[in-house]
Order: C-alpha cells, then sequence, then structure tokens
C-alpha cells in the first residue's frame, strides 16, 4: 500500500480522502501521521468514537485480514499497532469524556510463568478499540490476579495468553480456580496464544479459543451478545 | 565434523538434509540439530543410525512442524524398524507428541531444543522466565533465526516490544568455541540484554540417541 505520498498535505484531503488515507498509513505502520490524521478529524468535529471506529479499527481490520492470509507478517502487524496506539493515545481520554458505547469490561493478561505480551497487547487493543474496557494485568499473571481483578472489577470476561507449551497448562489452573470458587458461570473465558488451537480451548474448559485479536474481538462481541437478555 | 563440514549452515536452514547414514533406525531431526546429531553418531559409532533433517527454520513457524514430520514418516517408515523424532514439543502445543504416539515414533521429552541440551530436568528447575536462548547453531544463524524474521533489521525501533520483558540471553554452548562465544556475546549486546554462557555438550540428545 505504500505510495510515495511525501509531498502529501494530509489537512488538503477532505474526510473520506483523509480516512482512506489513514487506513494506508496504518497498513504502513506511521505513527505520526496517524497522529496527525486524528487530530485534523478531531478539528473537524468528528466524535472520538468516529475517529477510532471509521479510521483506525477499520484500517487495522485490514492489518488483521492482510497477517492471517499470509500477506503481511508479525513485524508489520507491530508497526501497524505503533501506529494506532499512537492514535489511540490522543482519542482515549476524549472517548471516556464523550462517553463512548460501552460493550463489556475485559481483564486480560498473560499466564503465570510467561513473560510473552505482543499477542496480549494486540488484544487488548483491538478489543479496546471495539468498546471494550479493558484491565490489563501485564505478564506473569496468577490465577488469583485474575479472579481476584475480575470479581472486584465486575468484569464480563477473563482472557488469557501464552505462547510456551510449559505454561499454556496455567490456563486450566485458571479455570479450575473459578469452578472451585464457584465463579466459573459468572465469566466468559478466553485463551490465545501461538501454541493453542481450539481443542486445547476445549480441553481446558475455556468458552473459546481466539487465534487472533480480530478474532478475539468477533469472539468476545458475540458470546456478550449471547449473555444479554432477549427483547 | 570431518565427514560433514561440507554441509552448510544455510542448507540445514532452509532444505534440511536428504540422509545421512544407512542403519534401520531413523532419526528425524531438526535443521538445526544435523551437526549435533553427526557428531554423536560419530563419537560413539551409532551405525545403527540413519539421519534426515527437516528445514531448521520451521523453528519459526511451528505449526509448520507437525505436518511435515509426518510426511517424513509416512515417506520413510516402511524401509525403517524405528524412528526417532529429535525434537522438543517446539511450540507445537502437544501436536508432535500425539503425532509420534500415533506412529509409535520416539520423541524426546522436552518442551525445546534448549530444554534438552541443557538437561529438561534442571532446565525446568531453574524456571527462567526472562531468559532468552540460543544453541551453537542459533548463534551462527542469529540472523536469519531472530533478527531479520522479528524485523529487527528493518524497525529497530521494534525492539522493546519484542524483548522489553527479558533480562538476559543465555547461550548453552554445545561445543567450546570462542568465536562462537563472541558472536553469541553480540547478539546479547545487540538485543539489549545481559550475557551468560553454559556449556551443556549435548545433554539429553545422547541419552536419546544411544542405545
Amino acid at each position: 500500500m505504500s505510495d510515495d505520498n511525501d509531498d502529501l498535505v494530509l489537512s488538503n484531503l477532505n474526510d473520506a480522502d483523509l480516512c482512506e488515507q489513514m487506513m494506508d498509513d496504518l497498513y504502513d505502520g506511521l505513527k505520526e501521521e496517524i497522529e496527525e490524521g486524528v487530530r485534523i478529524l478531531l478539528d473537524r468535529d468528528w466524535t472520538p468514537y468516529d475517529i477510532l471506529t471509521k479510521s483506525l479499527v477499520a484500517g487495522m481490520q485490514i492489518v488483521g485480514n492482510d497477517f492471517r492470509d499470509g500477506i503481511l507478517f508479525v513485524p508489520e502487524v507491530l508497526k501497524a499497532a505503533q501506529a494506532m496506539k499512537g492514535g489511540m493515545f490522543i482519542l482515549k481520554p476524549l472517548l471516556v469524556e464523550t462517553g463512548a458505547p460501552k460493550m463489556g469490561k475485559m481483564v486480560i493478561g498473560t499466564v503465570k510463568g510467561d513473560i510473552h505480551d505482543i499477542g496480549k497487547n494486540l488484544v487488548a487493543m483491538m478489543m479496546e478499540g471495539a468498546g471494550f474496557e479493558i484491565i490489563d494485568l501485564g505478564i506473569n499473571t496468577e490465577a488469583s490476579e485474575y479472579i481476584g481483578t475480575a470479581e472486584a472489577e465486575g468484569a464480563d470476561i477473563i482472557g488469557m495468553s501464552a505462547l510456551l507449551t510449559t505454561t499454556m497448562p496455567y490456563m486450566k489452573t485458571v479455570i479450575e480456580s473459578l469452578k472451585s470458587q464457584g465463579l466459573r458461570d459468572k465469566y466468559i473465558v478466553l485463551c490465545g496464544g501461538a501454541p493453542l488451537n481450539e481443542e486445547f480451548g476445549r480441553a481446558i474448559g475455556a468458552d473459546a479459543y481466539c487465534d487472533d485479536a480480530a478474532i478475539a474481538v468477533e469472539t468476545a462481541k458475540r458470546l456478550i451478545a449471547a449473555r444479554q437478555p432477549q427483547a | 565434523m570431518s565427514a560433514h563440514s561440507d554441509i552448510s549452515d544455510e542448507a540445514l536452514r532452509e532444505r534440511g538434509l536428504v540422509r545421512f547414514g544407512a542403519g534401520k533406525t531413523l532419526v528425524i531431526a531438526c535443521g538445526a540439530l544435523a551437526r549435533e546429531v553427526l557428531a554423536l553418531i560419530e563419537a560413539n559409532g551409532l551405525s545403527h543410525l540413519t539421519l534426515t533433517c527437516l528445514p531448521a527454520i520451521l523453528h519459526n513457524t511451528p505449526d509448520k512442524i507437525t505436518p511435515a514430520v509426518e510426511a517424513t514418516i509416512l515417506k520413510h517408515r516402511a524401509d525403517y524398524d524405528h524412528i526417532l523424532v529429535a525434537y522438543g514439543d517446539c511450540g507445537t502445543g502437544g501436536q508432535l507428541f500425539d503425532l509420534c504416539k500415533k506412529y509409535g515414533a520416539q520423541m524426546i521429552d522436552a518442551p525445546h531444543c534448549y530444554s534438552f541440551f541443557e538437561g529438561s530436568e534442571v532446565f525446568a528447575a531453574r524456571g527462567e522466565v526472562t531468559s532468552f536462548y540460543l544453541t551453537d547453531f542459533l548463534a551462527r544463524q542469529f540472523d536469519a533465526f531472530v533478527w531479520r524474521p522479528l524485523g529487527l533489521d528493518r524497525y529497530p525501533d521494534l525492539l522493546e516490544m519484542y524483548f522489553g520483558n527479558y533480562e538476559k540471553l543465555v547461550y548453552l554452548a554445545q561445543t567450546e568455541d570462542a568465536d562462537l562465544t563472541a558472536t553469541a556475546q553480540t547478539c546479547a549486546q545487540r538485543l539489549g540484554l545481559a550475557f551468560e554462557r553454559r556449556v551443556t555438550g549435548y545433554g539429553d540428545l545422547d541419552r536419546f540417541l544411544t542405545p
């Protein structure tokens, strides 16, 4: 998607072209351009929620699809994520002020014994972009931290990530701990990470295994909707 | 290494090794272990073994390891009495273990080659969470396996995202090689990590191959 846009002046573009350009810039991992685009749209009285969904989230969805299809690779996805993070940093306080729609609350962390947080951070960012409130417990997370925080914060979802074959079994420990406290059905439990698969997710008793950040968002939305009382 | 010094790391990385030896036990190994397996065959006179290696670069795409091992088992199993799979779990999430069980092949009970070089019990007991490991092969192939695939040649600013939670690089040395130690130390510096060298020799790989 990289064109020679050195002379492009973002503020000269109309709204539709600017959104398109921002999606391109996100794809190319251009953080400064994204930040500039966000500020321009704010100056044009766009709501923070519209900027988030119509430029950043829409752009990251293209990035996610191309990653899934083997067109983009991890470094490029991380550059795009860096760029989105730059835009989110500007928008986040404004989203709170303007009362953007809330989808639910998620406690997320990389499991005990594991320090790999790239996938977890991507999921957290995309979930936040989709309107979920995120409480990020970081890395090396104990079952008591997941459960204690979910209880204290009134979370809807517990999300667990692991990169190592040796640490992924800890997810079952967390779920067993939920069960022993009679809390398993209170939470949607999602799991993800490179060595995991659907079969593992089922085996440990998670509600779903999520192959990537976009699937995590779709799955969370679907499972939250399924818990809503029918009209 | 005399008989195989003409095998290049690049070939082991991209293509693996077609076949070495004429024994009735087939060793299907990661290309990253080829030199070590060959050294053990020579040192211990393991003439009952035949070695074939899959491309070592599969290390970076663990989801491809199990299908590749299965294809190799199916291709060769009629010609051999036993099959040994010289891999750890290597990020396959237990799938390689299940595959070996299905075909009656033996594999190394370890999460990774780092673990079985050091000795899986010792490795597990250390419980190191914040260490990044290199072996002899990975030290030699650091750019091809780590630096370039992670995009650090193009985007050095991603270093913190990848390695910010790590504290040290542990070089598990199979051989005494001052130049390779210096290379591994440079790798640690490039990643911004402390450096530690541990001489492991061939660890559990030796016991796995020797009847």
